[in-house]
C-alpha cells in the first residue's frame, strides 16, 4: 500500500483575532458600502423542500464568558441529503438553498441561522449518518478555527447508530453536540473548555 | 505490480499536521487561556459533510471589492498609506491550483488602527479607509488586490505588545474541512519575531509561509509596490489505481 505523501505544506494557521467581523460580516460591524448584504446571511433563496428550522448556537468561553467576538459558518446537505455543487462561475443561479451560513456571534456569543433540517448523507461505512450539520467556529484567542457539529435531540434512533458519535468513546461527552428543541428552534451550547466542553474533531 | 498515482478527486483529504499548525493552548498568547480546548482532538477522517462545502460562482463581485484604496472611500479620494498590491496562487498540498474560490481579506489602517467600534488604538482613524475586501481566485488559483501597507499596533497582551504589520486572510477552497484563516506577513519585517500571536507557531519554515515577499518586478512604477504570498490549503490524497499502465 502506498502512502503518497503531500508535495507543499499547508499554510500555517493563525487566529482570526478581535476584528474577524470587519473582514467576515463587514455591515455587521458598519462597515457599509462595500458589499450590499454579509455573505452567509440568507441561506434559503427560493422554494425549498424541507422542515424549516432555527438553529441557535451559542458559545462560551472556559469560564462561561460568552464569546462575543467570534463567527460561526455552518454547512449542511439539504432536505434529501445531498449537498449543492459547486455553482459555475459568474452564472446567476443563487441556489434556492445554500447549505451554508455564516453569522457573527453577537454580545451575548449567540448566533441563530434560518434554514432547514438536513437530511441523512451516508457515512464512510456507507450506514447512513444521523442528521447534523457541521460548525467551524474562530475567533480571537482560537489559534486554528474549531471544527465540530450539531445533531438533534429528537433524532435519538439515528443519532445511536451515528458513525460519528459512535467514535466519541466517553457517551457522556456525545451529549455535547446534540441540540435540544424547543419549537423551531434547535439551541446547542459551545463550551470550549470545562465540565462541558464540546467535542471538537480533527476531520 | 506497477500502480501508479493518480490524482483522484475521490481522495481523501490529507490530515492536518496539527505540529505544524499552532496549538491551540499558547501561553504567551493569553487570549487562548481560557478559550483552548482542553480535551485533544476526535480524529475522524473526512466525511461526505466535509469533503462537500460552499463555492461562490453565484457570488457577484462588486468592481471595487478588491480595492482597500478606493472601496470604502467617503470623498471620492484614496486612502492614506502606502499603497501596494498583494498577490499570489492558492494550491492545495499537491501543488495543483484551487480556482474560482472565495478569499477574503481584513486589516488596519496605514496607522496600525482597525475601524472597529472596540479598537482602542489612538492612531487615527482614515475616513476613506474600511479594511476589508474580497476576490475570487482566477482558473489558476490566482487573486490580487490593492490597499495600502497596514501599521504595527500595539495589543494588551503582556502590557506592551505589539503586532508586526499584517492582513488577516480567510480562505475557502472546496471543501469544508479545507476551510482556513491565516495572517500575512511582510518579508524582512524585524516585528515578526517579537510577537506573541506569530510565536504560537514553532517551526521557522512555516513562519516564512507567512511571509510575503516583495515582488520587485511586478511593481507598478510611480504608484504601488507589490507583494506576492502564497496560500496552501489541504490537499486530497491520490487515489491509487493497480495495474494501469502510465498514461492511461
Ligand atoms: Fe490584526
Amino acid at each position: 500500500m502506498l502512502h503518497p505523501t503531500p508535495t507543499l505544506k499547508e499554510t500555517p494557521s493563525q487566529t482570526a483575532g478581535p476584528y474577524v467581523h470587519i473582514g467576515m460580516t463587514p455591515n455587521f460591524c458598519d462597515i457599509t458600502g462595500v458589499i450590499p448584504q454579509d455573505l452567509g446571511t440568507t441561506m434559503i433563496h427560493g422554494e425549498v423542500e424541507g422542515e424549516r428550522i432555527n438553529v441557535a448556537v451559542r458559545v462560551f468561553d472556559g469560564v462561561g464568558v460568552p464569546l462575543f467576538d467570534g463567527v460561526v459558518e455552518i454547512w449542511q446537505a439539504d432536505a434529501s441529503g445531498n449537498f449543492v455543487g459547486p455553482t459555475a462561475p459568474n452564472s446567476n443561479a443563487v441556489p434556492a438553498f445554500t447549505g451554508w451560513g455564516r453569522q457573527p456571534l453577537s454580545e451575548a456569543g449567540a448566533a441563530t441561522f434560518e434554514t432547514i433540517k438536513p437530511g441523512r448523507v451516508p457515512g464512510p461505512d456507507g450506514k447512513l449518518m444521523a442528521p447534523h450539520i457541521a460548525l467551524w467556529i474562530v475567533a480571537r484567542g482560537i489559534n486554528i478555527g474549531l471544527q465540530t457539529r450539531l445533531y438533534f435531540e429528537d433524532e435519538a434512533e439515528a443519532n445511536a447508530t451515528d458513525f460519528v458519535l459512535n467514535k466519541i468513546m466517553d457517551k457522556r461527552r456525545r451529549q455535547t453536540l446534540i441540540a435540544r428543541r424547543e419549537g423551531a428552534t434547535y439551541t446547542l451550547d459551545v463550551h470550549l473548555q470545562g465540565e462541558q466542553e464540546t467535542v471538537f474533531f480533527d476531520m | 505490480m506497477s500502480g501508479i498515482i493518480l490524482p483522484g478527486a475521490d481522495g481523501q483529504l490529507f490530515q492536518r499536521d496539527r505540529d505544524w499548525h499552532p496549538k491551540a493552548d499558547t501561553p504567551g498568547y493569553k487570549s487562548t487561556t481560557f478559550r483552548a480546548p482542553k480535551h485533544s482532538l476526535l480524529s475522524l477522517g473526512p466525511t461526505k459533510s466535509e469533503m462537500t462545502g460552499p463555492t461562490f460562482g453565484h457570488e457577484k463581485l462588486g468592481e471595487l471589492d478588491n480595492d482597500l484604496i478606493r472601496n470604502f472611500s467617503q470623498d471620492g479620494t484614496d486612502a492614506i498609506g502606502q499603497r501596494m498590491i498583494v498577490y499570489g496562487q492558492v494550491l492545495d498540498e499537491n501543488a495543483r491550483p484551487v480556482p474560482n474560490t472565495l478569499v477574503e481579506y481584513w486589516q488596519a489602517n496605514a496607522g496600525g488602527r482597525y475601524r472597529h467600534k472596540k479598537e482602542g488604538y489612538v492612531a487615527a482613524l482614515d475616513p476613506n479607509f474600511g479594511g476589508f475586501g474580497r476576490s475570487i481566485t482566477d482558473e489558476n488559483g490566482f487573486y490580487h488586490f490593492r490597499t495600502i501597507k497596514p501599521g504595527a499596533y500595539p495589543w494588551p497582551n503582556t502590557g506592551n505588545d505589539w503586532r508586526p504589520a499584517h492582513i488577516h486572510f480567510s480562505v475557502f477552497g472546496h471543501a469544508f474541512a479545507q476551510r482556513l484563516i491565516t495572517q500575512m506577513y511582510f518579508e524582512g519585517d524585524p516585528m515578526i519575531w517579537q510577537c506573541p500571536i506569530v510565536a504560537t507557531i514553532n517551526d521557522k519554515a512555516a513562519i516564512d509561509q507567512l511571509t510575503a515577499r516583495l515582488d520587485r518586478l511586478n511593481t507598478t512604477p510611480m504608484d504601488a509596490l507589490c507583494y506576492r504570498f502564497d496560500i496552501v490549503l489541504r490537499g486530497r490524497r491520490s487515489t491509487m489505481f493497480e495495474n494501469r499502465k502510465e498514461g492511461n
